[in-house]
């Protein structure tokens, strides 16, 4: 009887063990993943040239940040240095993170379908703000923010993939004066202007994207080379544009490819914000061409968006409000080659519809082409329903099989200078203010500093970061401890090499 | 009382009386006859003196690159070209022209007047004075970093230092002269004859000034008016203690897809240099502006004016064209009161995109000034002359 019980409770005991083994090790096994700190490797690096896929560049020699549910990505931010991986696991971070550092990388763990989740809750304004190089931004859930989902400021080498953005107001990815990026595997909804806005950028690939429920799905704005393709762009007030904004500082849009997308009943109502150039797109336009030059349509399947398939129209007629007259402002050299498209234009709305109506024709042409621009061509032209493509030929291409990327097979360096330079910028740029070499200002003349500290630079480093007010004569010099170590360094060296 | 006593005396009313003699003299001789030092051959703060004479523009920012050379970006962009490759001698000469009233008509007014260095090198007014005290259209906005600029006055109707100076030197309404007066009331001065003959030493020492070096000098000693060692510049050239707390929040505000505010005053020169019809509203009794509309005839530039520079932006209340905000509070205020909501009954203005309803809380708005107030860099100011080769006061 008792040998039994025993029996029963050591079976019990070891099943309670054996099940909480079980969690311990088979659960951990989700977190055990291998981290990949991605902006440390870089395409076609030792790979061949037939493919987009990134190869290991550089050995990670980074930290590892790991932050937690009820902990904050930003501290991690601030305590990162260039070349370190913050991994973010699951949870609600509501907070704006800027990055202004380089090569930092953000990742998102996500385990069994919890993602960590930043939710702005319509107060905050942007979940991510960088302004560093070689920044990269993967696996997060983005929500309820009032600017934008991820935004960059002049940061090159980017990477911004595999992101679930869900109503971030303005814009979901926004990378504005980058070169050298790189946006795939994200899916984005509701988005009062563009779901995925290149703004005054080079070089960029957006691969692999959902985009749907938006008023613009993909919008290429004031930016060169950038190649668009496999990306599904559905039920947005319009699917993928490319055009000139006049009035911003950098003015033209050109060499831009959309290739292999899903185009398809883009017929949203159009919700964005009065003013915004996206307000003025008729629902039902799959792609929108204005003032953009060397645009290449290719392979995609465009079909049930109710106004056009395709519209291309210069700047007088798309975007009449604003001149700008260093702004070139019709489409050249559009080039349109085998695409599918049907069912386009069952219901035209605005212009358009009275154009076609003038046509005695109730419904949307397939292609839409209306003002100015010249050298433009078609191929195959007779199989779409078409309106003004009169003076369309042929193209001299039948496919740009042979263009796999516009990013760039390496990183944009930074612009280097040497020790010298820069310890001559900050002499002049900085401390020209209170010194100058044979005369007195505000502080002591140079010369004697130099005097001072022959062959002793580091005498120079360790005075200006702690100034020690040696001459009743002079003012207290403020500390310049701001400069960077290099800055410091270079600039003691240089004091000690000037003869004038 | 003995000798020693009368010593003393004696030798108090000795002094007294040969102080009072210097004092008299001395002020005397400044005024009849200047003995000036000649021009500074080293170039200003900022500027690297080359081979053959020129001064070229050093800063921290060209560490950095530029997307597409255009001088707009993020925290660490290059700027835009500056003017540069003027000589010492022309931008000292540049800097006594500025500050010295006899360039206007009646002797009142130099180009100080209304950029005046103790007031951000704008005159804190909401509409500068002209001659006899006329009170102009538009507000003087601040010459720090002009040198960066391609357009000049706000409806940008000038594209050169040169042009604009020449439009406010002969204008009625502003300094009021012509080329021939100011010709020959330059001429006539001995010490501007040794002065232009020395910062253009390739031409003879007795001929005559002209306009063009005086323009010149003027645009130079402009050029040379750089403000880049802000704290924000600090920050930007990655030391992240420089601003507080509250100052990155407003950063952030600030560089927001909604405030917008960096979509214009564009890093690192916090202006893009384009044109917008933003929809200020003038002060009480003023008809609305046309701007932009009038110098590029474009109804669509109707209310438009030039993106004016938020460098040293604390110093220059109050603010817009004309000067409706007369704090920073205001003017970051307008920009979340709704587009065009402040545009009269009737006009028909093409509002800029970017102007819209970002619904900022007060605690926002508090910050963006926080962070404008970040902006403020006067390291490089220049000396105002003790003297001038004229033998008028410095106006300011």
């Amino acid at each position: 009887m008792k040998a039994t019980l025993f029996k029963i409770i050591g079976g019990i005991l070891l099943l309670v063990l054996g099940m909480f083994l079980g969690r311990t090790f088979l659960s951990s096994s989700g977190e055990s993943t291998v981290p990949m700190p991605s902006t440390m490797k870089y395409r076609n690096v030792g790979i061949s040239g037939d493919t987009t896929q990134v190869a290991q560049a550089k050995a990670f020699t980074g930290q590892i940040i790991e932050v937690k549910n009820g902990g904050s990505i930003q501290e991690a931010v601030k305590t990162a240095k260039p070349g370190d991986l913050i991994r973010v696991f699951p949870g609600t971070y509501s907070e704006n993170v800027y990055i202004d550092k380089d090569d930092i990388s953000l990742q998102g763990v996500v385990i069994k379908g919890e993602w960590p989740t930043l939710n702005g809750k319509h107060e905050i304004n942007d979940a991510f703000l960088y302004s560093g190089n070689g920044i990269l931004i993967e696996n997060f859930k983005i929500i309820n923010y009032k600017g934008n989902g991820i935004m960059g400021q002049a940061g090159n080498n980017f990477i911004i993939r595999n992101n679930w953005i869900i109503d971030t107001g303005v814009y979901g990815i926004f990378p504005q004066f980058g070169k050298n990026g790189l946006i795939e595997h994200n899916v984005l909804s509701k988005i009062a202007d563009a779901a995925i806005y290149v703004g005054m950028c080079d070089n960029i690939d957006v691969l692999h994207n959902e985009v749907f429920d938006s008023v613009a799905g993909i919008e290429i704005e004031n930016s060169r080379h950038c190649l668009v393709e496999n990306n599904y762009v559905h039920n947005n007030t319009g699917g993928l544009l490319a055009f000139i904004t006049p009035g911003l500082p950098i003015k033209t849009a050109f060499n831009i490819i959309f290739r292999n997308n899903f185009v398809v009943n883009n017929n949203h109502e159009n919700f964005g914000a009065p003013g915004s150039t996206v307000a003025s797109i008729p629902p039902g336009t799959g792609i929108l061409i204005m003032a953009a030059d060397d645009v290449i349509v290719e392979n995609n399947i465009i079909t049930g968006n109710k106004n056009t398939g395709i519209t291309i129209v210069d700047l007088a007629t798309g975007d009449p409000k604003a001149n700008d007259p260093n702004a070139e402002g019709n489409p050249d050299r559009v080039v349109i080659l085998d695409n599918i498209m049907f069912d386009n234009g069952n219901d035209p709305t605005g212009e358009i519809k009275a154009i076609m109506l003038s046509q005695l024709d109730t419904k949307g042409p397939d292609i839409f082409a209306y003002g100015g621009g010249t050298g433009s061509t078609i191929r195959d032209k007779n199989r779409y329903r078409t309106f003004g493509l009169g003076d369309y030929g042929q193209p001299e291409i039948e496919d740009t099989k042979d263009i796999k990327t516009f990013m760039l097979n390496a990183p944009v360096p930074p612009r280097s200078v040497t020790d010298a330079e820069l310890g001559e910028i900050t002499y002049y740029g900085v401390c020209a203010g209170c010194h100058a070499y044979g005369t007195t200002l505000i502080g002591v003349d140079t010369q004697i500093i130099k005097e001072i500290y022959v062959d002793n630079p580091q005498g120079i480093v360790n005075y200006i970061t702690k100034p020690l007010n040696l001459r009743e004569d002079y003012p207290e010099m403020p500390p310049q401890d701001y400069l960077s170590d290099a800055a410091k360094m270079a600039v003691a060296e240089y004091i000690l090499t000037m003869n004038h | 009382m003995g000798n020693k006593g009368i010593i003393i005396i004696l030798s108090l009313t000795g002094l007294l009386v040969s102080s009072l003699l210097l004092f008299f003299f001395a002020s005397d001789r400044s005024e009849s006859y200047t003995d000036l030092a000649l021009l500074n051959c080293h170039c200003p703060p900022g500027f690297k003196l080359i081979e053959d004479n020129k001064c070229m523009s050093k800063n921290l920012y060209q560490q950095y690159d530029s997307p597409n050379n255009q001088g707009v970006g993020g925290l660490q962009t290059g700027l835009p070209q500056i003017r540069d490759g003027f000589t010492p001698q022309e931008i000292d000469l540049g800097r006594y022209l500025f500050f010295d009233p006899v360039l206007s008509l009646d002797g009142s007014m130099s180009c100080a007047t209304c950029h005046d260095p103790n007031k951000g090198f704008g005159d804190g007014l909401p509409t500068s004075i002209g001659k006899d005290h006329i009170k102009l259209d538009r507000a003087a906005p601040t010459l720090w970093n002009v040198g960066y600029l391609t357009r000049l006055f706000w409806d940008g109707r000038a594209n050169s230092l040169e042009e604009q100076m020449e439009i406010t030197l002969f204008s009625e309404l502003e300094m009021a002269n012509t080329p021939e007066n100011l010709l020959r009331t330059l001429n006539n001065i001995d010490n501007y004859k040794r002065l232009f003959a020395e910062a253009y030493p390739e031409r003879g020492k007795q001929e005559e000034i002209q306009l063009d070096e005086i323009f010149k000098a003027l645009a130079a000693f402009q050029t040379s008016l750089v403000s880049l060692n802000s704290k924000y510049d600090q920050y930007a050239h990655g030391y992240h203690k420089a601003l507080n707390d509250q100052e990155i929040e407003g950063m952030n505000v600030f560089r927001s897809f909604v405030a917008r505010c960096a979509e214009c005053h564009t890093p690192p020169l916090f202006t893009n240099q384009q044109f917008a019809v933003i929809g200020t509203p003038e002060p009480d009794g003023l008809p609305l502006d046309p701007g932009a509309e009038i110098p590029f005839n474009d109804k669509s530039m109707r209310g438009a004016f030039k993106v004016p520079t938020l460098r040293n932006i604390d110093l220059t209340a109050p603010y817009m064209h004309s000067g409706k905000f007369e704090t920073m509070r205001e003017a970051v205020e307008f920009y979340t009161q709704g587009r065009g909501h402040a545009v009269p009954k009737g006009e028909k203005l093409y509002i800029h995109w970017h102007i819209w309803e970002p619904q900022l809380s007060d605690y926002e708005l508090d910050r963006l000034v926080d962070f404008l107030k970040t902006l403020s860099d006067e390291s490089f100011l220049p000396k105002i002359p003790d003297a001038l080769p004229s033998g008028l006061k410095a106006t300011l």
